[in-house]
């Protein structure tokens, strides 16, 4: 299509694993991120979600070029930047801006916060200082600061301040794209509230693309309009985020859905928890095939662990798991979970993936 | 029926540079056997405080702690050291949210669980090293028996957590408290960690103090909630009055700032603002600066902690009319409350 703003193809990350002080041996690797796949639509949000080092944050760095991936493509308005060397990234370093999980970690702490929000645009040559400096008050103004606050350190704001801050130096060279690792995570209810309508908001109004990562669930389908949940460096499964909440197809969904805490005391009494025992496998040495399989419900004895699943379209309206045994139902118990294990494999009956 | 623990009027003040940092500041509760309360606010709120000077371990030197905490109608505040050490670890023990600070890196974990044992029970080594082997069972540690010579940092976070919770249980404690125990963990392993304490304390009947900032899970383990804000209880209520019938402003703040699994919003009700700084609290109610009802009254003089008209045991402190909150109420309901509809 057209109008993608995003596509990354078949992304690899591999950190080598060495042993020996002078003759070091590569004795193994990370997979980080291993064989991740989506596109992204201009004005479009994604939101990825998954445990603790199943390489969301890996990937994002990816998508930015601050870690070069192993293999794979990253396709931007239409150019592989993938191989691209730092000096030919440096133009399109305008069209895309990260920003960061911790606020108090990711704004240089010995910078005014004028000198922080223009920093990209004095890199890239935009304007002329004064300009520089009226854009700035502009854009602190944008993100719910008072632009007298130009001249402060960022230890004098809150978490969510800062988190406003890092914001306004995403925005200051109009990218087309902003990559959100963790943005609320480390703020409070009722401030990640406002860093959240912000983002709406900033997203309106200036037809941003995001790519949102989190771990929190309810942040991801507030904000997303597609989610991806990765597990050990894989998409696990990819919807739209009221089919990915309402009807889960891979299994580790499920579990991951079941397992958030819900604000009401009925229905939290009264759902079914799939509690997934164990946890995330070591990803130096994961498990066969399909990585979840040995905690999975689901698991069948020489499937499975034998045959790697594909990233398949399950049930129609773009939704994508990586199961050969996709959920039927949802909500469905621990027990209907397990049985859907008996019968044929449903994914044989099914079409590859072609977007 | 008295309760397990009874905190009265406490106040936590603190001696800074800048000036008298009222950490906690005239905070009630009970809690009873088998009962799990759960207080919940914001960062700096107070919610860790409270805990610290329940058990006593705030720095005395630049702290008092005033009121009454009264553990099995003994007051905490006042009891000698010896007699607190006593408690601390036997009759109550504690959780606390980052399991790999709070355990030490150089001792086995083993070694850690028994000195636990040996210190309020004479018995030998072996005995102890068989409940402590016991414990990490009932937590859910895979071979325990090879694991308990194993160090913090070959476990995992939710391990290491449930080796914490070990820790906390091993001599049977009648009160736990746990500070965020889930907050540092994925929300799969924060579900199994959250089982297991609910197993233990349906064996035991033991109390729970939870603290936490997460009103999901809030809703699922607690009886009895407990709302602070700025130092201060706002409100106080069973778990279905809070979540069905707030009456308080910032607790609709809450609610309302969550983003919901099955309920779609475009916007969330954000709390404008940022909490008070402690040192300096606002005038009057201390969330007026924030609240959107504010009215005159509400700069001038502190609401008192009121019971709810018609409801028992639900208490608030807000000086809005029954008739406005009413009305609220039904707004928040059909909006961010509506999620049993899916």
């Amino acid at each position: 299509m057209a109008d993608e703003l995003l596509v990354v193809d078949d992304l690899k990350k591999y950190f080598p694993v060495s042993r020996g002080i002078i003759f070091k041996k590569q004795i193994g690797a990370v997979k980080a991120v291993d064989g991740v796949s989506f596109s992204l639509r201009e004005g479009e949000t994604l939101g990825v979600v998954g445990e603790s080092g199943c390489g969301k944050s890996t990937m994002a760095r990816c998508i930015m070029k601050l870690l070069d991936p192993t293999d794979g493509k990253i396709v931007f308005k239409g150019r592989d930047i993938s191989k691209l060397s730092r000096s030919q990234m440096r133009p399109l370093r305008r069209e895309m801006m990260m920003v960061f999980q911790d606020p108090y970690a990711s704004l240089n702490a010995r910078k005014r916060v004028g000198f922080i929000v223009a920093e990209g645009l004095d890199v890239h040559g935009i304007g002329t200082p004064p300009e520089r400096k009226r854009r700035v008050r502009e854009l602190l103004e944008v993100v719910g600061l008072n632009p007298e606050h130009y001249n402060r350190f960022p230890h004098e704001f809150s978490g969510g301040q800062r988190q406003r801050i890092g914001i306004a130096r995403a925005l200051a060279i109009n990218p087309s794209l902003i990559v959100c690792d963790e943005p609320v995570s480390a703020l409070d209810v009722s401030v990640q509230a406002q860093i959240l309508n912000l983002l709406k908001d900033l997203q309106k109004e200036f037809g941003l693309t995001y790519v949102f990562i989190a771990h929190d669930l309810n942040v991801v389908r507030h904000i997303s309009d597609r989610v991806m949940v990765m597990y050990l460096g894989k998409a696990v499964e990819v919807a739209g985020r009221s089919e990915l909440y309402a009807a889960p197809k891979h299994p580790y969904t499920g579990a991951l859905l079941s397992a958030v805490p819900i604000p009401d005391p009925d229905l939290g009494r009264q759902r079914l928890h799939l509690v997934l025992e164990g946890d995330v496998p070591n990803p130096i040495n994961p498990p066969s095939a399909c990585n979840f399989h040995p905690r999975c419900p689901r698991f069948h004895q020489g499937h499975c662990d034998v045959e790697d699943p594909e990233l398949r379209s399950v049930g129609g309206n773009g939704q994508a798991a990586a199961c050969h045994y996709p959920l039927e139902k949802w909500p469905m118990t621990a027990a209907e979970m397990r049985s859907g294990a008996s019968g044929t494999p449903q994914s044989e009956h099914l079409e590859p993936e072609l977007a | 029926m008295t309760a397990l623990l009874d905190v009265r009027d406490l106040r936590t003040h603190f001696k800074t540079d800048d000036g008298v940092v009222k950490a906690v500041d005239g905070v009630d509760f009970q809690v009873e056997s088998g009962q799990t309360v759960g207080i919940v606010g914001e960062s700096g709120c107070g919610k860790s405080v409270t805990c610290l000077s329940i058990m006593g371990l705030n720095d005395t030197r630049n702290s008092t702690s005033t009121g009454e905490v009264l553990f099995d109608d003994e007051n905490l505040l006042n009891i000698p050291q010896s007699r607190l050490r006593k408690l601390r670890g036997s009759e109550i023990a504690m959780i606390f949210q980052d399991p790999m600070t709070s355990l030490n890196p150089v001792h086995s974990i083993g070694r850690q669980l028994v000195e636990t044992v040996l210190l309020h029970h004479d018995i030998s080594k072996k005995e102890a090293r068989a409940r402590a082997v016991e414990a990490l069972k009932e937590v859910g540690i895979p071979r325990a028996e090879t694991r308990i010579t194993d160090y913090p940092h070959q476990f995992s976070g939710g391990m290491r957590q449930r080796v914490m919770i070990a820790m906390a249980m091993i001599n049977e404690p009648r009160l736990l408290i746990a500070d965020e125990p889930t907050t540092a963990l994925d929300v799969t392993t924060q579900a199994q960690i959250l089982a297991v304490m609910q197993k233990l304390q349906a064996d035991r009947g033991m109390a729970i103090v939870m603290i936490t900032h997460d009103l999901g899970v809030v809703a699922e383990t607690a009886d009895d909630v407990v709302v602070m804000y700025a130092a201060k209880v706002v409100e106080h209520g069973s778990v279905d009055t809070i979540f069905k019938n707030p009456q308080h402003p910032y607790t609709w703040g809450l609610l309302g700032s969550l983003p919901r699994l099955h309920t779609d919003v475009e916007r969330l009700t954000q709390i404008p603002g940022q909490p008070p700084s402690l040192l300096n609290p606002p005038q009057g109610c201390r969330f007026n600066p924030r609240c959107p009802y504010v009215m005159d009254v509400c700069k001038q003089r502190e609401p008192e902690l009121m019971p709810v008209t018609g409801e028992a045991d639900h208490e608030q402190a807000c000086f809005l009319d029954d008739e406005v909150k009413a009305r609220e109420v039904a707004r928040l309901k059909e909006t961010v409350l509506a999620e049993a509809s899916h």
